[in-house]
């Protein structure tokens, strides 16, 4: 991606007419997804309403990933895993309060309040342990060992007998946060348009800041950033926290709309459809993701209507966009970004 | 050597039984342009890469402002103030020239870790960025993206970020290679100006710039440095002109 | 442990470990030699069982059906090799990753296809369905004997060919050297192609060996692509040694991991050794690039 940025001086604000030339695909999407409930509800089919929702939460998961591989050049292959581990938490938490068990002595909690930092935590220490591993080999090796770390979440959860194991575990009882009802339908729809839209200002702010630039150049030339003196480690082990937590947010989100988690919501293969998403939405720009979770969540909707064989169309669809269209949908859309792919 | 500001002693190298760099010592006095000349494979890349901290000698050691810093990773000896320009350019291609040099001087101030404030507005990298452009001659290109530079733009964009960093001593590996004659020409007249402000280590093939830009010249040849001494006597060391200049002609 | 069931696991350990090499061995010499992360090599596994489950119904005859399954997973990983394949060596790891995920959807939604979703039966083959005694009191089926015995065979037949001909001397030159290998004058993209058809066959029969103790069902390829990508690193990128040394210690330890641990730990202990390992040598414990 080149940078897709004004020049730099003077230093001055960019106009609101610059940043509504820059942004307007996302900012007309966001405003399209709000009006989502009010023509479900005309056309009285909620469906539509769980749909977007579905699409919103892996819009969250796959900004997040393209944080790190977008701009900080990491193919990461265990992000299903970090958004499962969120899930997870939200839901052992509900399920022991519901029990009225506690877990290593804590009792449990139904209040998101508690139990979604507490997500985002979890999610976070997994992901910072797991960057250790495998920030400090190379590239390709880097690909492979979270690809092994989500397995082996995977299996984790899969052997967790008390919890639902490979069946997975139903949130019982009555999910709030801090005492207020959220999880209505619409409501909770709005509640994940609202986090999302926070989510890509704090994106759009972290990639442009001395922390987002050192990153991006990493990805670029980390010889080069070291013969600087900046020592890379540390910036990526960073910013593949930040994605694992925002990754976990999702997932705790997941878990609450949904009132139930299985393993299958951590498998390499839905790793597999973030990365996809992402890159289906274009990487160049930190929305760019959103539109990819959108098209996939719509695909996955709706071609299984057409044909029993929806993964055939999809995976072509796949091979076509890695060879033809490597600036994703953004491209498409004509918002000004280069088509020039990333480069090796 | 007590007083210089880089000081090698009795370094060895070796690669699969071949040796790179061979018992070798120099060094560089505070303000001097000490320039490393010789054959193709001589080991000069090989020796500025121990220099930075790219690769470890397998003995002997380094020591930079009275500092042994044989064992410092490579970004602290940058920090320390060893700037290196690379023998194939290496900058970031993606963005801007201005951006390239903000990122140095960034690099120098140490604050990475600010999550929030835009770095591309904040006169505290963007002041200094310009400032080095300027003086490497360059800051009518600065909102170009480098990938967009010409090679020899790339070349002085290189020389920007090393500058930028503030450096004591510049490891300068042939910053005019793949130069046509006039970019070479304006580059060397770039390093002239440079070197009254800074201690240079210059490996070059070009020999008109070395015999003007040098006030020492070392002769490397296979891993060792067979002569020291000032342009003059380098070019009429018989040694030199049977190992080294005879050989090219 | 009783020893009557250290001898058998242990043997299960063995017998998972050279089906893993299979699987590995194809994985690391394509990405050692040509640079390419390949998701689509479990794809070739589990056509090969499928092949070998379709010949054996077309021929009734289990050597037969695996003499047929061999070529033609050859034939299948060439082809993926020459159409898609091919374009993609000089290519970033993320379109690698991408190409050949899109492969593994496409490949399983054509065995649902022309299979269906239901797991096909693949019957034991007559001459290897009793069982042996290995010691007294301790029998171990005849065909996953039979897998060990085929599989350390194999492991020798490629150290032979990888070590002392002309065609491995290539193969090494390409893996530690791509540019040197083919200044040398070797035919590179024959080369490439051999390697892979040789990869897919060795996967192709991995799948077809388990094919009678697991079910021959759609995504049967994807845990032990997964395992063997663990094998991959933990032997070095590239390396056929690293490979089979790696192969028979996380056969050998998911193992007794399952027997010994409880199932979330023991599930996750192979992974947790690679973790370890990497930390240690995040080059794997053979690495071929310097």
């Amino acid at each position: 991606m080149r940078d897709p940025l004004p020049p730099p001086a003077p230093p001055a604000s960019p106009s609101a007419g610059a940043l509504l030339a820059a942004n307007w695909p996302i900012l007309l999407g966001l405003a399209l997804l709000a009006l989502v409930p009010t023509v479900a509800s005309a056309l009285d089919n909620p469906f539509y309403i769980r749909l977007f929702t579905r699409a919103v939460i892996f819009a969250m998961v796959a900004v997040s990933l393209n944080f790190v591989l977008g701009f900080g050049g990491l193919v990461s292959l265990m992000h299903a895993s970090l958004f499962g581990v969120g899930a997870y938490v939200v839901a052992i938490l509900a399920h022991h309060d519901y029990e009225s068990t506690t877990l290593f002595g804590f009792a449990g909690a139904d209040d998101l309040a508690i139990s979604i930092p507490l997500a985002i935590l979890a999610s976070a220490l997994v992901a910072g342990l797991s960057g250790l591993v495998s920030l400090r080999t190379s590239g390709s090796y880097f690909i492979m060992i979270t690809l092994a770390f989500n397995q082996m979440l995977y299996y984790f959860f899969v052997a967790l007998q008390q919890y639902g194991g490979e069946d997975g575990l139903q949130i019982l009882g009555n999910l709030h946060f801090a005492g207020l009802q959220i999880t209505q339908r619409v409501t909770f729809f709005y509640v994940t348009l609202g986090v999302l839209a926070v989510l890509l200002l704090l994106f759009a702010r972290l990639v442009q800041s001395r922390f987002g630039v050192i990153l991006r150049a990493t990805a670029q030339n980390e010889r080069r950033v070291v013969a600087l003196g900046v020592p890379p480690l540390r910036y990526k082990l960073a910013a593949f926290v930040i994605s694992g937590a925002v990754a976990g947010l999702a997932g705790a989100l997941w878990a609450t709309g949904q009132g139930f988690v299985s393993p299958s919501d951590l498998s390499w293969v839905r790793s597999g459809d973030y990365v996809v998403m992402a890159v289906l939405g274009g990487m160049a720009r930190v929305w760019g993701p959103v539109f990819g979770a959108l098209l996939f969540v719509l695909l996955e909707a709706f071609l299984p209507s057409w044909t029993d064989f929806w993964q055939l169309p999809f995976g072509l669809v796949v091979i076509l966009i890695v060879v033809f269209l490597r600036g994703g949908l953004v491209d498409l859309l004509g918002s000004g970004t280069s088509g020039k792919g990333e480069r090796t | 050597m007590s007083g210089s500001i880089l000081a090698v002693s009795h370094l060895y190298k070796r690669f699969a039984g071949l040796v790179a760099t061979n018992d070798l010592s120099l060094h560089v006095n505070p303000g001097e342009t000490h320039a490393l000349i010789g054959p193709n494979g001589a080991g000069k890349t090989t020796l500025i890469a121990q220099l930075q901290g790219e690769l470890t000698p397998d003995s002997g050691a380094i020591t930079f402002k009275g500092r042994d810093i044989t064992g410092e990773p490579p970004w602290r000896r940058s920090q320390m103030g060893v700037a290196r320009s690379f023998q194939i350019t290496s900058i970031f291609p993606q963005f801007t020239a201005l951006a390239n040099v903000g990122l140095a001087v960034q690099a120098r101030a140490g604050h990475g870790f600010r999550f929030f404030r835009n770095a591309w507005r904040d006169p505290a990298l963007t002041g200094p960025a310009m400032e080095a452009l300027e003086t490497i001659g360059l800051a009518h290109r600065a909102h170009i993206v480098a990938e967009d530079l010409s090679h020899g733009e790339r070349r002085q964009l290189e020389l920007a970020m090393a500058l930028a960093m503030r450096p004591a001593l510049l490891l300068l590996d042939e910053p005019m290679a793949g130069m046509g004659r006039q970019d070479g020409q304006r580059m060397t007249r770039i390093l002239a100006d440079l070197k009254k402000d800074y201690a240079i280590l210059i490996v070059e093939h070009d020999m008109d710039a070395v015999f003007a830009l040098a006030d020492r010249v070392s002769v490397l040849v296979a891993g060792a440095i067979i002569a020291t001494g000032a342009p003059d006597a380098i070019r009429n060391d018989p040694a030199v002109k049977a190992a080294y200049l005879g050989h090219r002609s | 442990m009783d020893p009557g069931l250290f001898v058998e696991q242990s043997l299960n350990g063995v017998q998972l470990g050279v089906q893993l090499f299979l699987m590995s061995a194809g994985l690391t010499l394509v990405f050692g030699i040509m640079n390419l992360i390949n998701l689509a090599h479990g794809s070739l596994y589990m056509a090969g069982a499928f092949f070998a489950a379709a010949f054996i119904k077309l021929t009734g005859s289990f050597m037969l059906a695996l003499a047929l399954a061999i070529p033609a997973t050859a034939i299948l990983g060439a082809l993926m090799e020459l159409v898609v394949l091919r374009r993609f060596y000089g290519r970033s790891h993320l379109d690698q990753v991408l190409v050949t995920f899109g492969l593994i959807l496409v490949f399983n939604d054509l065995v649902r296809l022309v299979w269906g979703v239901v797991p096909v039966a693949m019957p034991t083959p007559e001459f290897l369905s009793g069982s042996v005694t290995i010691f007294e009191g301790v029998r171990y089926p005849a065909f996953r004997l039979a897998i060990l015995a085929v599989g350390l065979l194999v492991a020798l037949g490629l150290y032979v060919v990888v070590v002392h001909t002309r065609t491995g001397m290539w193969i090494r030159a390409g893996a530690s050297n791509r540019a040197m290998a083919s200044a040398l004058g070797v035919d590179v993209q024959l080369v490439f192609g051999l390697v892979f058809a040789a990869g897919a066959a060795l996967a192709g029969l991995a799948g077809m060996m388990a094919g009678p103790i697991t079910a021959v069902q759609v995504g049967m390829g994807e845990p032990i692509l997964i395992l063997a990508l663990v094998v991959t690193v933990i032997g070095g990128i590239g390396s056929i040694r690293g490979a089979f040394i790696a192969a028979l210690m996380i056969g050998v330890v998911d193992t007794f991991g399952r027997v010994l641990l409880p199932p979330a730990l023991g599930s996750m202990v192979i992974f947790m050794l690679m973790a370890v390992i990497l930390a240690w040598r995040p080059k794997g414990l053979f690495p071929v690039h310097a």
